[in-house]
Formats: structure tokens, C-alpha cells, sequence
């Protein structure tokens, strides 16, 4: 039976297992839109109210739910809001399928209404796409799209359909997809590769495990786990790996890069060896390469072959699942326990106790530290909640004091930076994990980049949590101006409109905290409460983030005020 | 040091894979020098010839990231020494020139080009040589009135004996086809 292309497409989705969509109509994928008025049982579409807010739930969404996002859009403006969210997911490695219409293919190339060069625009910033102009293509490529976007290190791929072939009638028949002749996602480990590891693990004094989103990807904590204890290997974490390790583990000893911990930078400057396991050494984690890890051998264990040797030359390359890879190492890996060696780390984190979380978190500063609201959030939700943030100083800080207990559970935009990434990706995360407390930590500037996404929240009713840290300043880069720009505070004070009738506006309840005695209550209430509820805490203006590498320094040289 | 390095990159035929290949290169603002793209000798797969001068850090770094794009199957690069390459050049003088004299006629000898057309009016010669060999002769027959000069990118044959089908064989032995 022959059905129109725009029915072949959600039929896809279907035979994919997707069942939430995020997206916006528009002339161009009007069809779509009209087939799926009949499959709205099958497919949940969430409306947003701008097409970035689409592509940032949808990594919200997949970070959550470990499977492929599904954004709908219409063709040029719709398609071209994409686009940040697709380098995004990008940098970040977040499978998603992106769905633009596109004018009918006579009119291509002749700047037609909305009419954008949309393989040409995401070319770069996705790891694969595709323009489908006849109705015949769409099960194949549909297919190749889910396979290419959720397999290997995952990635965006965006798929242009020309108007006239989702009016197109087709016969459908879908296959999945399960081998590519150019494109072999799923590498072998192999076995001169696990010995040549397991030589330098083995004879490891000071080994550290350097663990990034990749474990997570890969579902490989508890091999992570299993390999840490038995050799007794202290455990640091990326900004995009953290949940992925316990943080109570005795073996944890922190976040790495920029503002992360001082053990596990310092340290890598001290051992010797080094475990990176599903990471890519970016310039936030080694900072100045010449002088990075010189001392230590380095074992690379990467899905991605361009990544190994990219940034740091490894001694052993692993390329394979991290989980996999693990799973050879473990039996060949000998006991170990490098106690003194994880005790180095404790003298440093007594140091990072004394001079800067005890100032943070004590209480005694006559103005709300940002700190003391993730810290509150922490205790209040034990460590379970989703946590999302915005980018920024919110984003350091929320990584720095949210102590997770359980993987996946952590939501942020690493290797872009998006500024308004927040809002939307706390909503996908709770369509995502609606049994889950999901709490959005936002800076009052990333939150108004997006903040139109209230609308969908309100529409959706998603039971969002958000606590915008008010300081009134592009907090991070007013950082940056007072450390190393003469104090210039050059375009970063920044006002907002009172964030509580804002959300009321929607519907949304709130509350605003301008005094230490009045967070616990607000915090408490919030928590507390079965809808969503937006929380304004206005907290010290010029406060910073530390520890701190400063960019391009050496990783050792971490500045602590 | 930077040199001169020609990378190989064979793929499927799809549109806009070109595209997909030279932004790896603007990306790291590394000029192409030369490119030339056909169908190998394997039905449906293609070969891009592509000429850059850059360290060899970086080109290693470029022919992993051009391996990674999903439509590519392999991608290799060599120092000319590893190479046999050779590149077509077309040069049309006016006939009179070549009446005129023996001048044409012994730098077409004297280079090993030949002759392909003569009209009344124009001839055109072709060499197929280095880029400096179809160069020499461009600039010598200058003084000959030449009309029009065009020069094909590079076309490379490897030196090593492995073949493309071997390689792409034991590809496929380090990978597994499913989750």
C-alpha cells in the first residue's frame, strides 16, 4: 500500500523506537506536521518556542534517555536555529536526528522562499546529512540516520526532506540499518594492544584514570568501578564524565580542567601513568600541552580513532567502547592498592577544604554564595536529582558541589559552552525521566537567552525545578575581566526582569531570595513542590570561581584566589 | 618542517562529500594545492588526489579526521618519495608561431609533449610531466605567443604493494558489525 513520503518519515521514527519528538511547524514540513496529527498516539511531538530550544531539549532528552533526540523543524530560519544546538551535540557526542523540511526540489537553488543551504549551513557541525528529494530514499536514509547518529562516538545527522517528497506517495518497507561498507563503528579490542597496557598498569606506582563522557556512553561504570578497585587507581572525571564514578568513592578524587579540583590537576603533572578512558583531552583539561603529563606514560582507550594522538600522544591506544576495552583489561590487571599515592590527593584536597569550599560553604559571608545553593540542593535530593545547567560560573559551580550518587545524571553543554543550553535541555531531560527530580541551575544571563522555553514548560506541565543564580553580571566573564582585563568590566553588568512574575506570567510559581535565612525555606518549598517552580536567588555579585587554571598555564599551576 | 604531502582518500559517491572533505581543511586553514577526483578501479568507490604542503602532525591529524566522516572507507598520505605522480598540462599557440621556425617543434621534442590539434588558426600541445616539468615548458613557449595554459591536478600511484581491497579487508577484521 502505497502512503505519502511525510507518513514514510514518522513511520521511521516509529520503526526506530522513537516516541517524543521536539519541534516546530512551518510551511516546509507541513506535511509532516499533518501526518502526524493521525500519529499523535505513537508520537509525542513537544512544541517549543524556538527552534534552539527544539535541538537543546532534544540533547537533553538523549543524554537521559540514552537513546537518538528527534527534532522537527521547518526549512531556512527554522533549519538555521539548529544549528549552535547541532554543534553542540557535536562537541559534546550526543546522537540526535534532525528533521528539516526544505522547498520543493524545482525551486532548490533558487533562493526560493525560506529556502537556506542546509546541507551546505551543518555540514561541519554534524556527522552526518543528507537532502532527500524523492519519497523512495526516505526508509534508507531514515535508517542510516539512526545508525550513524547512535553508533561509534555518537553524534548530530541532519536529514533535509524537499516538500515534494513527503506529498510523494511511496511503497514503504523500513529496514534497520546494521552495517555501512565506509563507516565501522564498533572496533575490535585488540589483544597487543590490552597486553601493552596491562605492562604499563602493572608496573604503575603513581596510575590515575582520567574518565570522560565516554564511560557513560558506553554504560561502563561498573567496569569502571571494577578496574579502579582492583588497581587501586585514583579515579578524576571530566566535566561531561561526572556521575559516571561514584563521588563518595573512596578512589574519586574529583573533576579535572579549568575549575576542577586540585588533586586531580596537580597530579597529573605527578603520575605516572595515565588512564584516559572515553575523554579527548580538551585544551579545558590539559591546558598548556607542552608542559602536560610530560612525566607519565598515557594509555588511550578512544572510540574515536581521530581523537587518539590528537591532543597527546599515548603510549597504548585502545580504540574501542570503553566498556569493552575494560572488560579485557580487568582479568589481566593485577591487585593493587597505591595508598600513599591517593593520600597525595587528600593533602590537596585539605588545601582546596581550607582555602576555598570551607569560604564557599560556611555560611559566614554576609552575601549568598552561589556554592551554598548547590549545596543545599545536594543535601535536600541526596545526590539523586538530574542536575542541568546553564554555562558559566552556575555551570562550575553546580559540577563542583553537586555530589551524584547515580550515573546519568547530569546534564551540560561541555565543549561548545551554550549560553541558554539550560532551559531546554531540563525540559527534554524530564520527558526523558519523568519519575526524576530534574533541577536546572541557570545564570541570570544563559537563562534569558532562552527563556521563551518557559512557554513550553508551562504547556507541556514537564516539573522543572529551576534556580536561577542572580549575580547580575556575565559572572564568568566578568571573572575572566577582573583576573586577567584590570578589573574592566566591559559590557557584563546585565539586567533582568524579576524573574518570579516572569514565571508567574506562565504560570509558573517562584520564589525570590535575597537573604541567607530566607533559602532554606524557598529551597525547601521547591523540592517540595509537584510542579514546576523557578527559584531566584540573588547571591554575591563578584564572586569567583576557583580553583582556577588559568587558559593555556600549566595544569599545576592552579590559582585558588 | 612543512612539506609537500599527497593525500588519498577513497569514498563513497555521494553529494557533497567534497565539501564534507575540504572543510577539514579550511578548518585548520591548510591550503589544496592540487586536487583531482575519479572513480577508482573498484566500482562505486572514489578516489580524491588531494596536494597540501604542511607538517606531517598535521596531516596525520587531517587524514584521521577525513577517515571519520561516515561516507569515507580509507584515507592515506605519502611524501612524494613514496609516489609516482604526474600531472597534465595543455598549452594552444598560435599556428603561425609553429611556421615560423623549428622553435615549437624541438621544444615539443625536447620535452617529450606532443602535438594534439592543429587548426589554421591555433594547436594545441599537451605534457604530462611534475609540476615544474609543465611549468619549464609554459614558460618557454611564452615567446611563442601562448594563448591559453591549463594544468590538471595530480594523479599519484603508490609504491607500496599493499593494495586498497587488502587494506580495506583488514578494516574489517578489527571491526565487529554489531552493538
Amino acid at each position: 500500500m502505497k502512503i505519502t513520503g511525510a507518513e514514510a518519515v514518522l513511520l521511521s521514527l516509529i520503526e526506530e523506537g522513537v516516541d517524543t519528538i521536539f519541534g516546530y511547524p512551518g510551511g516546509a514540513i507541513m506535511p509532516i506536521y499533518d501526518a502526524l496529527f493521525d500519529k499523535k498516539e505513537q508520537l509525542n511531538h513537544i512544541l517549543v518556542r524556538h527552534e534552539q530550544g527544539a535541538v537543546h531539549a532534544a540533547e537533553g532528552y538523549a543524554r537521559i534517555k540514552g537513546q537518538v533526540g528527534v527534532c522537527v523543524v521547518t526549512s531556512g530560519p527554522g533549519a538555521t536555529n539548529l544549528v549552535t544546538g547541532l554543534a553542540d551535540a557535536m562537541c559534546d557526542s550526543i546522537p540526535l536526528v534532525c528533521i528539516s523540511g526544505q522547498v520543493t526540489s524545482p525551486l532548490l537553488g533558487s533562493d526560493a522562499f525560506q529556502e537556506t543551504d542546509v546541507i551546505g549551513i551543518t555540514m561541519p557541525v554534524t556527522k552526518w546529512n543528507y537532502q532527500i528529494t524523492e519519497a523512495g530514499e526516505i526508509a534508507e536514509v531514515m535508517a542510516k540516520a539512526f545508525y550513524v547518529a547512535r553508533t561509534g562516538r555518537p553524534g548530530p545527522v541532519m536529514i533535509d526532506i524537499a516538500k515534494d517528497a513527503q506529498f510523494a506517495t511511496v511503497d514503504f518497507k523500513y529496514t534497520k540499518c546494521t552495517k555501512l561498507r565506509s563507516y565501522l563503528p564498533f572496533p575490535k579490542v585488540q589483544k597487543k594492544d590490552i597486553d601493552a597496557a596491562v605492562a604499563l598498569i602493572n608496573k604503575a606506582d603513581k596510575p590515575l584514570i582520567l574518565a570522560g563522557h565516554g564511560v557513560l556512553i558506553s554504560h561502563a561504570e561498573r567496569e569502571l568501578l571494577k578496574f579502579a578497585e582492583k588497581t587501586g587507581t585514583p579515579v578524576a572525571l571530566t566535566l561531561l564524565g561526572l556521575s559516571a564514578f561514584p563521588s563518595s568513592h573512596p578512589l574519586y578524587v574529583g573533576m579535572l580542567g579549568m575549575h576542577g579540583n586540585i588533586g586531580p590537576n596537580v597530579n597529573t603533572n605527578k603520575c605516572d601513568l595515565i588512564i584516559a578512558i572515553g575523554m579527548r583531552f580538551d585544551d579545558r583539561i590539559t591546558s598548556d600541552l607542552r608542559t602536560y603529563a610530560k612525566q607519565a606514560s598515557v594509555i588511550h582507550i578512544e572510540i574515536d580513532p581521530s581523537e587518539v594522538n590528537k591532543n597527546v600522544e599515548a603510549n597504548v591506544k585502545i580504540v574501542a567502547d570503553a566498556g569493552e576495552a575494560l572488560r579485557a583489561l580487568l582479568p589481566k590487571v593485577k591487585q593493587a592498592n597505591n595508598s600513599e599515592w591517593l593520600e597525595s590527593f587528600r593533602e590537596h584536597d585539605k588545601v582546596e577544604y581550607d582555602r576555598v569550599i570551607s569560604k564557599k560553604l560556611e555560611g559566614t559571608n554576609p552575601e549568598i554564595k552561589m556554592d551554598e545553593v548547590v549545596d543545599l540542593v545536594c543535601r535536600l535530593t541526596n545526590g539523586d536529582a538530574v542536575i542541568v545547567s546553564d554555562v558559566g560560573q552556575n555551570q562550575m559551580v553546580a559540577a563542583r558541589n553537586y555530589k551524584f550518587t547515580r550515573p546519568d545524571s547530569w546534564v551540560t553543554s561541555g565543549g561548545l559552552g551554550t549560553m541558554g543550553f539550560g532551559l531546554p535541555a531540563a525540559i527534554g531531560a524530564k520527558i526523558a525521566a519523568p519519575e526524576r527530580e530534574v533541577v536546572l541551575f541557570a545564570g541570570d544571563g544563559g537563562f534569558q537567552m532562552t527563556l521563551q522555553e518557559l512557554g513550553t514548560v508551562a504547556q507541556t506541565g514537564a516539573v522543572i525545578k529551576i534556580i536561577v543564580l542572580n549575580n547580575r553580571f556575565l559572572g564568568m566573564v566578568r571573572q575572566w575581566q577582573d583576573m586577567f582585563f584590570d578589573k574592566r568590566y566591559s559590557f557584563t553588568e546585565i539586567t533582568s526582569p524579576d524573574f518570579v512574575t516572569l514565571a508567574s506570567a506562565y504560570g509558573i510559581k517562584g520564589r525570590r531570595v535575597t537573604s541567607r535565612d530566607q533559602l532554606q525555606d524557598a529551597i525547601v518549598e521547591q523540592m517540595g513542590s509537584n510542579e514546576s517552580f523557578l527559584v531566584e536567588v540573588m547571591v554575591e555579585r563578584e564572586d569567583n570561581v576557583f580553583p582556577m587554571v588559568p587558559s593555556g598555564e600549566n595544569v599545576s599551576n592552579v590559582r585558588l584566589d | 618542517m612543512e612539506k609537500e604531502f599527497t593525500i588519498n582518500v577513497f569514498s563513497e559517491n555521494y553529494i557533497g562529500l567534497l565539501n564534507r572533505l575540504t572543510i577539514i581543511f579550511t578548518r585548520r586553514k591548510i591550503n589544496i594545492e592540487s586536487l583531482t577526483v575519479s572513480e577508482s578501479h573498484i566500482k562505486g568507490i572514489h578516489c580524491f588526489t588531494i596536494v597540501v604542503k604542511a607538517t606531517e602532525s598535521v596531516v596525520r591529524k587531517v587524514v584521521q579526521q577525513i577517515e571519520k566522516v561516515v561516507d569515507v572507507l580509507k584515507a592515506f598520505y605519502y611524501t612524494s618519495d613514496q609516489i609516482i605522480f604526474q600531472e597534465i598540462a595543455l598549452y594552444k599557440v598560435p599556428t603561425a608561431a609553429l611556421t615560423m621556425g623549428t622553435g615549437i617543434e624541438a621544444l615539443v621534442r625536447e620535452h617529450q609533449a606532443r602535438i594534439l590539434e592543429v587548426t589554421p588558426e591555433y594547436t594545441v600541445i599537451e605534457k604530462t610531466g611534475h609540476k615544474e616539468e609543465t611549468q619549464n615548458l609554459m614558460k618557454k613557449l611564452k615567446q611563442y605567443g601562448l594563448l591559453e595554459f591549463i594544468r590538471s591536478g595530480r594523479v599519484a600511484i603508490t609504491k607500496p604493494m599493499k593494495e586498497l581491497t587488502v587494506h580495506l579487508q583488514e578494516r574489517e577484521m578489527q571491526y565487529n558489525y554489531n552493538n
